[in-house]
């Protein structure tokens, strides 16, 4: 039987006004949440949730959001995390992992590419060898966000080096706290170090902790990787924190600013094309005929962007196919980062040569300059996209394969990886 | 805003595609192009008055349908996309818009309604041999003489100038304080003293004629009313429409394209499995459903009156010139040699595209008034 959005919203409503606190302590709260099923509502009513449709949770966190409750953020690796286990994994991991997610208590990490395997992550060659009762795992991950707060990794690693590519795959949980893992900061070419390099030396893995069966490893990390592209689009949501006051708030506070930590380079990356107009007042670069027309063509580009997503979500709104528009958003994201960055140098002029202090608004410029190419590689490099979008949307013949049949050793791998 | 397509418009554009298809493949839009006419008065009337399409966006109290620009803006996109060969954007958009914004009560009651019927066709003169688009510059004077104003002068670039039934020419008249206001004139395409000259066009489809006025008798058809932001208006607006024209031919040149690339089998396979092949092809899907998006929104921002519609209007035509010119040159490419010749029915969109890239304003010319609107 279904259930109405009233009903669910009546329902809500009451729950919430007998339990929700700003004096609560935030894992308390999250606690309540867990045991009502209120905070993922969409979950399995055994796996605290209420088995209610997805569509009806923005219903749901709108009740919250109008007397000031917090919801559990949706997005983040643990979110990841949590959908993989309620899809792939056992009563054992449900029963484990899933609370203290809801809660925020863990922190997760996912070890997924390598220095070997970005765009080709099927690739991997990290192994994982029964010795024993236990899983030993050797080999080394990259990319690798809150790798050193992290409690648990998801690890997709090779388990058998006969079989084919994606075959010989296989998916763990790790724990992150142990003397074979070692993690290190990756310096990026912008100075920020939001990711890490993960070392697994003689690591060790329990039986229990693997996610399917032996060499579903690609097909579970399939899930895992869908629900980051969700997660990446509601990403920019969560780092805004709630507003209020009390204690819980500071406590979600304090969590937001340290999950945002590492994204505080994100809005440079694409391009700041927010910042233009004011600089080109400001640096009088506004009266160059010249740098009119390059401004007046990223702003042609960032709109034209902007409206063909609203068409996306128009058509969706109106419950029509996905057509073409749907599938450009990050191809047209990294050009607009791409030609911003070239439009703020010729804004800045002799100043883009500068960093830091030294640099236009305290080095945000500085900043972008050195940024924007992460848009054209992060999630899925330009390359790939347009692959993709070739196959899927323009049905043109796919890629030849030299690595779908063969054993996986016998494919040819980077001399040096 | 409505920023999406209902399925009754949905449902028009299909028809009508497949109707043009039908009216207007492109061996009757090559027979049409290589004549001084330039269109068939009588299969143009059988189609018009099946569909009403001159009558769709002009205002019922003056005999039209009274949809919006969205709505016309579905007609010209499909009119691009089959390349069909007839005084559409002449008579109703550019004619029509003019009258209907700067025109008198007397007159748009006199003129729309045979517009809308398809009975008459229209152009409008406004640009000048400089081949400016600014509406301010231009420069022809009527003068009046014993009450009645003649005009003499020069207009250039007038579509359907040569064939059109009645001009709507553009023209500054002194005023009682001594300055100068523009305001709006109708010539009889027959007027004596008016010698229409059929200038060559590169894009054949779209006729363009120079006008030379001798002293050419006209009614004033505006009010005492300057008619600057009228014309405005009427560009705008007209812009749009075109972009929207515009993206119909782009988006029917990629598909050609892409359906060329994947027949086409060379070294032993389809040239569309080559990388380069399919990234280009992507590419040209990216500019193209970028362009698209900027004329919907454009058409959509009309109709709601938004009030940024200005540069909205300048980024649909600069976004749009750019799209279709480099699909074009993407297109040919793609074709390899056989998209150089003659024969193959690449060149005419190619051609359409330059023509549209300039005919209301290259893009640069339309990214320094969208930047003029914004940094006011």
């Amino acid at each position: 039987m279904s259930i109405s959005e009233e009903q669910v919203r009546n329902e809500v409503r009451a729950w919430l006004e007998e339990n929700w606190s700003p004096n609560l302590d935030l894992v308390e709260w999250r606690l309540k949440l867990a045991d009502s099923g209120w905070g993922m509502a969409n979950w399995p009513a055994e796996w605290y949730g209420r088995d209610l449709p997805v569509s009806l949770v923005p219903a749901i966190d709108e009740e919250f959001n109008r007397i000031g409750a917090l919801t559990i953020p949706k997005s983040g690796i643990r979110m990841l995390a949590a959908a993989t286990i309620l899809n792939h994994g056992s009563d054992m991991h449900k029963e484990k992992f899933l609370k203290r997610i809801i809660t925020g208590e863990d922190v997760w990490c996912q070890l997924f590419s390598e220095p070997g395997s970005g765009s080709d992550l099927a690739g991997a060659t990290t192994k994982a060898v029964m010795v024993g009762n236990k899983w030993v795992v050797n080999g080394q991950k990259v990319w690798t966000t809150s790798a050193h707060k992290a409690h648990w990794g998801l690890l997709l690693a090779r388990t058998d080096m006969d079989e084919t590519k994606h075959r010989g795959l296989s998916y763990f949980i790790i724990d992150m706290n142990q003397p074979g893992v070692e993690t290190q900061p990756l310096m990026q070419m912008n100075g920020h170090a939001s990711f890490n390099q993960v070392f697994l030396t003689d690591a060790e893995v329990l039986p229990d902790f693997q996610v399917g069966e032996m060499g579903d490893g690609w097909q579970v990390a399939t899930t895992t990787l869908m629900h980051e592209r969700r997660a990446a689009d509601s990403l920019r949501s969560w780092g805004q924190a709630s507003k209020g006051d009390g204690p819980i708030y500071d406590q979600e506070r304090v969590e937001t600013e340290t999950t945002m930590q590492p994204y505080k380079w994100y809005p440079q990356r694409a391009g700041r094309v927010d910042l233009i107009m004011d600089r080109a007042k400001e640096t009088g670069a506004i009266n160059d005929p010249a740098i009119r027309q390059e401004i007046a063509k990223l702003m042609t580009l960032h709109k034209s962007a902007e409206w063909t997503a609203r068409r996306a979500r128009a058509a969706q709104e109106q419950g029509k196919p996905q057509g073409p528009e749907g599938s450009l958003g990050k191809l047209a994201a990294s050009n607009v980062a791409r030609t911003a960055a070239k439009v703020h140098t010729l804004i800045s002029g002799a100043d883009a040569m500068l960093t830091g202090e030294d640099s236009p608004m305290d080095g945000t410029i500085a900043e972008i300059l050195v940024s924007f190419p992460a848009s054209s590689i992060a999630g899925g490099t330009d390359e790939i996209q347009k692959n993709i979008i070739s196959e899927r949307v323009l049905n043109m013949p796919k890629e030849t394969r030299f690595d779908a049949d063969k054993p996986f050793k016998d494919i040819p791998r980077n001399t040096v990886s | 805003m409505k920023f999406s397509f209902s399925e009754e418009q949905e449902e028009f554009r299909s028809f009508l595609r497949r109707f043009l298809e039908e009216k207007s493949p492109t061996t009757e839009v090559r027979r049409l192009m290589a004549t001084d006419a330039g269109w068939d008065k009588d299969q143009w009337q059988k189609i018009n008055t099946e569909l009403g399409l001159t009558a769709i966006a002009i205002p019922e109290e003056y005999g039209g349908q009274g949809f919006g620009l969205s709505e016309q803006c579905i007609v010209l996109e499909e009119m691009g996309r089959s390349l069909i060969c007839a005084p559409y954007f002449s008579s109703a958009v550019l004619a029509a818009n003019a009258l209907l914004y700067g025109a008198s009560e007397e007159y748009k009651k006199k003129y729309l309604p045979e517009i809308a019927s398809g009975d008459l066709t229209a152009s409008l003169a406004f640009t000048e041999e400089s081949g400016t688009w600014d509406i301010p510059s231009m420069t022809m004077c009527a003068n009046k003489n014993q009450g009645v104003y003649n005009l003499t002068g020069v207009k250039s670039f007038v579509l359907d100038g040569h064939m059109s039934d009645l001009i709507i020419v553009l023209a500054k008249v002194d005023d009682n304080s001594g300055s100068q206001r523009l305001s709006l004139f109708s010539v009889e395409g027959t007027a004596a003293g008016l010698e229409k000259k059929l200038l060559n066009s590169t894009d054949q489809t779209r006729k363009l004629a120079k006008l030379i006025f001798n002293e050419v008798e006209a009614t004033c058809i505006s009010t005492e009313e300057d008619v600057t932001d009228a014309m405005q208006k009427t560009f705008l607006k007209s812009c749009i429409g075109l972009s929207n024209e515009m993206v119909g031919g782009a988006e029917r040149l990629r598909e050609d394209t892409l359906e060329y690339v994947k027949m086409r089998m060379q070294f032993g396979r389809s040239i569309a499995s080559f990388q380069v092949t399919k990234h280009k092809a992507t590419d040209m899907l990216a500019d193209v459903e970028l362009a698209k998006s900027a004329a919907y929104y454009a058409a959509a921002s009309f109709d709601d009156e938004e009030s940024d519609i200005a540069a909205t209007a300048s980024i649909a035509k600069a976004s749009a010139s750019e799209a279709y010119m480099q699909t074009a040159i993407n297109a040919v490419q793609m074709h390899g040699g056989i998209g150089f010749t003659w024969d193959n029915d690449t060149h005419l969109w190619f051609k359409r595209a330059k023509s549209s890239e300039v005919f209301l304003g290259t893009a640069d010319f339309h990214r320094e008034l969208m930047m003029q609107s914004w940094d006011q």
